[in-house]
């Protein structure tokens, strides 16, 4: 850590690979259809041409400004454009209905500088200390890891949890269609190569969250979202008093998100999912969770940012991508001849260091142009005309789900599940679980074979499930939200039962 | 910038007066669209990569990499005899998959589809440990799995991959029993590894070239041995026959002209040929191999052979 790296990060060359790399990742990032995972895809080639430590520092200044503005599909358009942004829908969306779609994406600024700095540190402070925690992970916490992931979101859905669990049971489903990634088999095709690549990930959110949106936008007559009479400025003020009464929510998520992002695969996923549960458990405000409650966006952007650190901790110190554009990242780095592990530390800290502060600008410079394009990204959308709207994101979802495997077939899958999202939507299954289910469903799957196998070659197959503190840690938080729901109801009859959920 | 605007006329009025046919001389006269079965950021992407950049030496034009994933690579191999015909397209093919899959399931293409003109390259089988394990050499992990059959664990990417065929064959060369635990993809099996959950992993020498300090190998599956790695024994000097890996090749769609096929795997040659190119797949652990358009078909039936010893005894053939 010397200051001859800071100075290689500040050079003028970095400084606007940092800025181009912020812009493209917040432009990409926050068209609805188009992911962190394909900013990255699409502007590695460019990379190649430069020094190692430039090329990361674009490479991380567009992942970082994916990841937030993926902050505006979800707010703005109710679609995820990452599943990391998918908590953001639960408050961003009823917020820019009503009026404050504004405030939300100031707010998603604020926090996702404050998720993205932490992160940042912490890779630059703590990388080789923290990636041990990536191998304290093994087969049987990755499933329990899972379990905890669908046992969260089937609890979060409020009033409905048992609907919550039928979701994420057909997202459970949806996830075996295909070739199985453990085992080989070739699983609920029907003989037809369109769903031998199984159902895609990415083409699921956009089917299940935007399609019902467009459905629904030309439906109706109402107007896309509401324009209050605040509109027009940044109301920074008031996102910056509603950030500073949060801060401890803000920290505790960025904390969450950047600790979890470290255990490759699983993490970055549902950190968000984690805080926000944590951000509504802690909240005096338990009830306006999902109906538009700042805290919940302040959670979830700062955690999904502190990923984007947190996840090049594992891929640089291991060699072990944390999340989908690490493992692009390091792919272009073994092309460029950088090796990574312990010695980017050591030998090459020219290149590791240089490329963190550079990050840690970019993540800074989110701040000003943030604000910015979000303004335009909120004005576009409440100034646009349904006629046009429906249309130009209706397209943007064809393409994007195109663009992701360059497969035809994912677009007809895609649609189809809109459609049945829609109709699932207005029975009250809502889209999380089914996609949680989805996202989860290998990874709980994959840990639950590999432990078996390793059971029966120690002769005991249960006691590896509860091998040690980290499992039965997982287990007990996992006991405890399934029943929280119960207990809550049960509690709240015994103190007022005249009051009847009026959350329906 | 002159030479270059000269050429791509000259390339547009050859491919307008002389429209379908393709003479060796002017081909390929447009950019070529690489299919990659995989997602970005793998070994077939990064050696693609690699690629890339000599073809547009030789050739003038680009190589546009194109990512189609899905299936373990079959949903775009199945698809791929769809693309134009013209030479201008095509794909990464890998083995054991390309054999296989198709042996195990209906997966919409059979290994004979696929007009392979070109094996450039392979990632040796190896068996990593870590840095601190036990096992010094081959015979200590062979004596520990025959003292108790099944009580070592090994890890590996995927099931019926590369890793899988060289664990089922080295336990039936050693005449011992492991249990292979298959993890989705190389990132995961070495994770595993590191983390203490296995004894040791099937991997590739790419993956001892990439975890240098903290793993080493036992053995390698490579005719002689590794550059890189001078002191790791190949199986054969220990005795076991053993030599493979993960091969790596080039399609073109059935229909592309002779003419376009040998051209392309000329050019492909002349890329494995170049000393840079060479060093910089070695460095990260490839083993170059050279088997042209007209060697590829003798060369695919000695591994179907090799595989399908391997699948009988998986019980996905009789």
């Amino acid at each position: 850590m010397s200051w001859s790296f800071l100075l290689a990060a500040l050079t003028p060359f970095n400084l606007m690979l940092a800025f181009i790399g912020v812009g493209a990742g917040i432009i990409i990032g926050g068209l609805p259809g188009l992911s962190a995972t394909m900013a990255v895809a699409v502007l590695v080639p460019v990379t190649f041409g430069m020094e190692p430590a430039s090329g990361l520092i674009m490479l991380g200044a567009i992942y970082t400004g994916a990841i937030y503005g993926g902050a505006y599909s979800a707010i703005l358009v109710n679609t995820p454009g990452t599943p990391s942004a998918i908590a953001t829908t639960f408050d961003g969306y009823p917020m820019a209905k009503r009026g404050d779609g504004d405030l939300a994406v100031t707010l998603a600024t604020l926090s996702s500088v404050v998720g993205g700095l932490t992160g940042a540190i912490a890779l630059l402070t703590l990388a080789p200390l923290l990636a041990t925690i990536a191998l304290q992970f093994g087969s049987v916490e990755y499933f329990w890891l899972a379990v905890l992931g669908l046992t969260l979101i089937s609890a979060l859905s409020e009033g409905a949890t048992l609907k919550g669990f039928m979701g994420a049971s057909l997202g459970l489903l949806l996830s075996t269609v295909g070739v199985a990634g453990v085992g080989g088999d070739v699983r609920y095709t029907f003989g037809s190569s369109l769903l031998l690549g199984g159902v895609e990930i990415i083409s699921a959110l956009i089917g299940l969250y935007c399609i019902p949106v467009l459905i629904d936008l030309v439906a109706t007559p109402d107007p896309h979202l509401r324009v209050s009479d605040k509109a027009g400025g940044f109301r920074l003020r008031e996102a910056m008093s509603l950030a500073l009464r949060s801060k401890f929510n803000m920290v505790r998520s960025a904390v969450i998100g950047t600790v979890l992002a470290i255990l490759p695969g699983a993490g970055g996923s549902i950190a968000s999912l984690v805080s926000y549960s944590e951000a509504r458990r802690s909240s005096r405000h338990r009830e306006r969770f999902g109906k538009g409650e700042p805290d919940g966006i302040l959670a979830t952007e700062s955690a999904n940012n502190a990923t984007v650190g947190g996840g090049f901790i594992p891929t640089l110190v291991l060699g072990i991508p944390g999340t989908p554009p690490d493992a692009i990242i390091l792919g272009a780095l073994l092309v460029q001849g950088v090796r990574t592990g312990p010695e980017l530390f050591t030998e090459n800290a020219a290149i590791s260091y240089t490329f963190i502060y550079g990050l840690l600008f970019a993540t800074l410079l989110l701040l000003p142009m943030g604000l910015i394009i979000g303004r335009y990204a909120f004005k576009s959308i409440i100034a646009i005309p349904k006629a046009i709207l429906a249309p130009t994101v209706a397209f943007m979802t064809v393409i994007g789900t195109y663009a992701i495997r360059n497969n035809t077939w994912d677009v007809l899958i895609m649609l189809v599940l809109g459609v049945v999202g829609w109709f699932l939507n207005r029975a009250g299954f809502k889209p999380s679980p089914i996609v949680l289910g989805l996202i989860l469903g290998p990874i709980a799957e994959q840990g639950f074979v590999q432990a078996v196998l390793m059971g029966q070659a120690q002769g005991a197959v249960l006691p590896i499930f509860f091998r040690g503190p980290i499992s039965w840690t997982i287990v007990a938080i996992i006991v405890v939200a399934t029943l929280y729901p119960l207990i809550r109801l049960a509690l709240s009859h015994r103190r007022d039962p005249g009051e009847v959920s009026e959350n329906e | 910038m002159k030479t270059r605007l000269v050429t791509t006329l000259t390339g547009v009025l050859a491919s307008l007066s002389m429209g379908a046919a393709v003479a060796q001389s002017d081909f390929p006269n447009e950019d070529l669209s690489y299919v990659i079965p995989f997602g970005p950021g793998g070994e077939s992407d990064i050696s693609a990569r690699l690629q890339q950049e000599y073809f547009k030496d030789i050739t003038g034009q680009e190589a546009i990499i194109e990512y189609k994933p899905g299936g373990g690579g079959a949903v775009a191999w199945s698809q791929f005899n769809d693309m134009p015909a013209d030479g201008h397209t095509i794909i990464g093919t890998n083995l054991p998959h390309i054999i296989l899959q198709p042996l195990a399931k209906d997966v919409g293409f059979e290994t004979s589809d696929l007009n392979n003109f070109y094996f450039f390259h392979y990632s040796p089988d190896a068996i990593l440990v870590t840095a601190d394990s036990p096992y010094e050499t081959l015979d200590d992990l062979v004596d520990a799995a025959r003292e108790a059959p099944g009580s070592v664990t090994l890890s590996g990417s995927g099931t019926y991959s590369a890793n899988h065929v060289a664990q089922t064959r080295f336990d039936s060369l050693a005449d011992i029993t492991t249990t292979y635990i298959p993890y989705k993809g190389t990132g995961a099996a070495v994770t595993a590894l590191k983390s203490g959950e296995v004894q040791a992993e099937w991997g590739y020498s790419t993956v001892a070239a990439n975890h240098q300090g903290d793993t080493r190998m036992l053995a390698i599956a490579s005719s002689e041995r590794h550059p890189l790695f001078p002191d790791v024994p190949t199986f054969q000097e220990l005795g076991y026959d053993l030599e493979g890996g993960a091969y790596r090749g080039m399609a073109v769609p059935q229909g592309t002209p002779e003419e376009a096929r040998q051209r392309l795997s000329d050019i492909f040659q002349e890329i494995n040929e170049d000393p840079s190119f060479v060093e910089r797949m070695q460095e990260l652990g490839f083993f170059l191999v050279d088997v042209p358009a007209d060697e590829v078909d003798a060369f695919l039936a000695e591994r179907q052979a090799e595989y399908e010893e391997v699948a009988r005894g998986f019980d996905l053939i009789d």
